[in-house]
């Protein structure tokens, strides 16, 4: 009998479209959040191959905070026009005509305003009952403890003391109206588990996850993309190229690019395996203060 | 421990894809050393990476309690209540990789008010690991911790006797806690009981065979961990195939999403729908990858079939000449997981496999007293308790025991007010109906009501109806 064995990526695969199904098939209106980034890649594929040969029966949706790199935002139109996604974009207008920025008003507010409430508001907007997001129990400490279901209340708030026991493949999709889950199908996949499943399926990523001579600035330690012109004057002199890639993504002002010869996923996994730095330090919004992620997830960030 | 440059990455990456996946449960208090032991297994497997280490020294200095020794477990306590607490309350899921296998760890507490979360944590488990301190040997918390691996049906148990350096590496003592140990397991039925003696804070025998225990001519925990043979712990005889999603793209298209939960299907194996009892062929495995031959446990595809017969989510292909149990009464041994305890006159929903319906208990034949295993009397069971529990659904369910066949043995019950997932449960097996009377299912008998069959489409479609809230009832026509 052992030949019926799967490898790894191929489990978690089988895992992820039966939690992705599950949801199409017990919420009345749920959403797939995309970030743009590498794992969001991964999940959209999934959700391709969990309907196919039919399209993915419920909407892709971006949280645009104004601030993401131009690259993200050209690859997330090429490929929601290529793929023919159902593609939602959605940003805190308000706080952005008001002028709320990374380098204005710092990184902790910028990410409230524009990204949290951004996405709160969406997610009221379009009464969404279930909301899948991307991300990994091993990427950071507080998420190791995250359910695969996980369950929010009318403020979108979650309670690390209060979630529902999650056994076998199981899920409790019950909630009240108003209430919603946060479904995280790829909770069991590690950073390298990712990067195999994009080479091996050869799925399209960002660029910017290469490495290439970019524009950078030192700041505090990180180093940062000079991606467009609200970059603030007293930086412009000290504009370097180097060859640089992104380990994760998201708004350029916060996101620290590492020095890197990597060009290929061969490259940047051999980088990965003897790397000194996990994949959160180049966040900048993870060291705003102590326990910061659990901090925002309670408030409703992912 | 692995020489990875001598692999080119290309070589690396080939390999590395076909590894397979063992999950585990780890069990022990704080005081066992569990964390340590993890934090080991994560730390010497190369998978900590510098930063992370750098982020535990400082905070080790702040509120570390191991002396002059790393703190591993301050790794692995993630939430801040918890580190403020000096315990871990919740499952914590951990991952990490060898050159032969990919672990994913379910981390869970020893403490008896959390029987809930090691339940939760063991549910997917391959293995388990049970920590003993070789100072004290097997103590009440074992035989919980054991019987309770027993009751999720893991197969694999690691009985972990640490602390050795504390008993001078003495094998008499080692010798003496798994003489009791295995008296203790033998009738419990796991299939393989492994007993390592280690250090974790040291790290003898967890990693690399220790100089220290010349007497043990076993395997490292880490050996055992990447040898242990899992491929066979999955049912591959009985084809259950609980349909999840229907999918329809367009009208050339008919297919039956769902997850294999166990035996083997084929191209052009005869297959019967349940509840309807039709049957027909399978004409394609559909995958996005390409058709496949044949389909197993774990994988996730789409049927098609030679007939257009109707078929919804929560009913189950099969095959003809083998079928799980049809039926509304089963007994099965229940966890309660919620702070209100059981009301036997509540109406909860049952989750199974795809099928969800309306049910209650019957009555609770025992209550077991998890740590002597001992029966006792009870009419409702509390947070954290186990029982022996008849249940009566609105609907019927396709199952089997789930000693046999876990995907299709297992259940949870919801709270229809709170929402919450109050219980869980192992079912043993089906109920004769005559044993419960008074639980039949509601009849409609129309024409005894003057019901005439120009009514009757319309009363079909309020039965499905109802049917997909769970609550079936029995209707009869002229």
């Amino acid at each position: 009998m052992s030949d019926y064995k799967l490898s790894h990526l191929k489990e978690l695969e089988a895992e992820s479209i039966h939690i992705i199904r599950e949801v199409a098939a017990e919420f009345e209106n749920p959403v797939m959040l995309y970030s743009i980034g590498k794992d969001s890649s991964v999940m959209v594929r999934l959700a391709e191959k969990a309907f196919y040969p039919g399209k993915v029966p419920f909407p892709l949706m971006h949280i645009d905070s104004k601030w993401k790199f131009r690259e993200m935002i050209e690859f997330r139109d090429r490929y929601a026009r290529e793929f023919g996604w159902n593609l939602i974009v959605e940003s805190n207008m308000e706080a952005f005509n008001a002028g709320v920025g990374p380098f204005t008003h710092g990184s902790k507010v910028h990410t409230d305003l524009m990204k949290t409430q951004a996405l709160l508001a969406a997610l009221d907007k379009y009464k969404f009952d279930a909301a899948f997001g991307g991300a990994r129990r091993d990427e950071e400490k507080s998420r190791a403890k995250e359910r695969i279901y996980s369950f929010r209340d009318r403020f979108h708030q979650w309670d690390p003391k209060n979630q529902r026991p999650e056994l076998w493949d199981i899920y409790n999709g019950r909630v009240h109206k108003g209430e919603s889950i946060r479904v995280f199908p790829l909770s069991n996949w590690t950073e390298l588990d990712i990067w195999q499943y994009i080479r091996l399926e050869n799925i399209p990523i960002v660029p910017l996850y290469y490495a290439k001579e970019r524009p950078v600035i030192e700041m505090d330690g990180n180093l940062i993309m000079a991606d467009d012109e609200r970059l603030p004057a007293k930086y412009r002199d000290q504009i370097e190229m180097r060859m640089v890639r992104f380990r994760t993504l998201g708004c350029w002002p916060l996101t620290g690019a590492v020095e890197s010869s990597a060009d290929t996923i061969e490259k940047i996994v051999e980088e990965m395996m003897t790397t000194t730095k996990s994949e959160r330090t180049t966040r900048v919004i993870d060291f705003d203060q102590e326990g910061s992620m659990e901090q925002k997830k309670r408030e409703g960030y992912f | 421990m692995e020489n990875r440059t001598t692999l080119n990455i290309k070589e690396f990456l080939d390999r590395d894809e076909q590894k397979d996946l063992l999950r585990l449960l780890t069990a022990g208090s704080v005081d066992d050393g569990k964390s340590t032991l993890i934090g080991r297994l994560l730390f010497d497997s190369k998978k900590l990476y510098e930063d992370q280490l750098q982020a535990l020294e400082r905070d080790s200095k702040r509120m570390g309690n191991a002396g002059e020794h790393i703190d591993y477990a301050l790794l692995l306590d993630g939430l801040k209540a918890e580190r403020e607490q000096g315990i871990t309350i919740d499952v914590a899921y951990r991952y990490f990789s060898t050159n032969n296998r990919k672990f994913i760890i379910a981390d869970t507490p020893g403490h008896e008010q959390y029987t809930r979360n090691m339940i939760t944590g063991g549910s997917t488990a391959n293995l388990a690991i049970i920590l003993v301190d070789a100072r004290t040997g097997v103590i009440t918390q074992t035989r919980r911790h054991t019987y309770l691996v027993s009751l999720l049906g893991i197969r694999h148990v690691v009985l972990a006797v640490n602390k050795m350096d504390l008993v001078d590496f003495s094998q008499a003592r080692f010798d003496e806690i798994v003489a009791e140990y295995q008296k203790f397991v033998a009738p419990l039925g796991i299939p393989d009981v492994r007993c390592i003696p280690l250090s974790a804070l040291d790290g003898d025998n967890v990693v690399e065979r220790s100089a220290r225990t010349p007497w043990y001519d076993g395997p490292s925990l880490l050996e055992f961990l990447e040898t242990v043979h899992i491929a066979s712990d999955h049912n591959f005889e009985d084809f259950r195939f609980p349909v999840q999603y229907v999918l329809r793209p367009n009208l050339d298209f008919r297919g039956f999403s769902g997850k294999v939960a166990s035996g083997i299907v084929r191209e052009g194996d005869t297959v019967m729908a349940l509840p309807s009892g039709k049957t027909s062929r399978v004409k394609r495995i559909v995958t996005y990858d390409g058709d496949l031959k044949e389909a197993f446990p774990p994988e996730s595809v789409t049927l098609t079939l030679e007939d257009e017969i109707d078929v919804s989510r929560g009913e189950m292909l099969v095959h003809s000449d083998n079928l799980p149990t049809v039926g509304r009464h089963f007994e099965a041994m229940l966890v309660w997981m919620d702070e209100e305890a059981m009301d036997p006159s509540k109406q909860f929903f049952l989750k199974q496999t795809t099928n969800l319906t309306r049910a209650h208990v019957s009555d609770v034949r025992y209550r077991v007293d998890v740590n002597t295993m001992e029966q006792a009397e009870a009419s409702i069971l509390r947070l954290n308790e186990i029982g022996r529990v008849r249940f009566t659904t609105a609907k019927p369910l396709f199952f089997d025991a789930y000693t046999r066949n876990k995907a299709c043995g297992s259940f949870i019950l919801i709270d229809p007010i709170t929402n919450n997932t109050s219980a869980v449960g192992m079912i043993l097996g089906p109920v004769d109906e005559k044993d419960m009377t008074g639980e039949e299912l509601p009849r409609l008998d129309l024409p005894k009501l003057g019901i005439g069959p120009e009514h009757y489409d319309a009363i079909d479609a309020a039965r499905r109806e109802l049917e997909r809230q769970g609550i079936a009832i029995e209707v009869i026509k002229q």
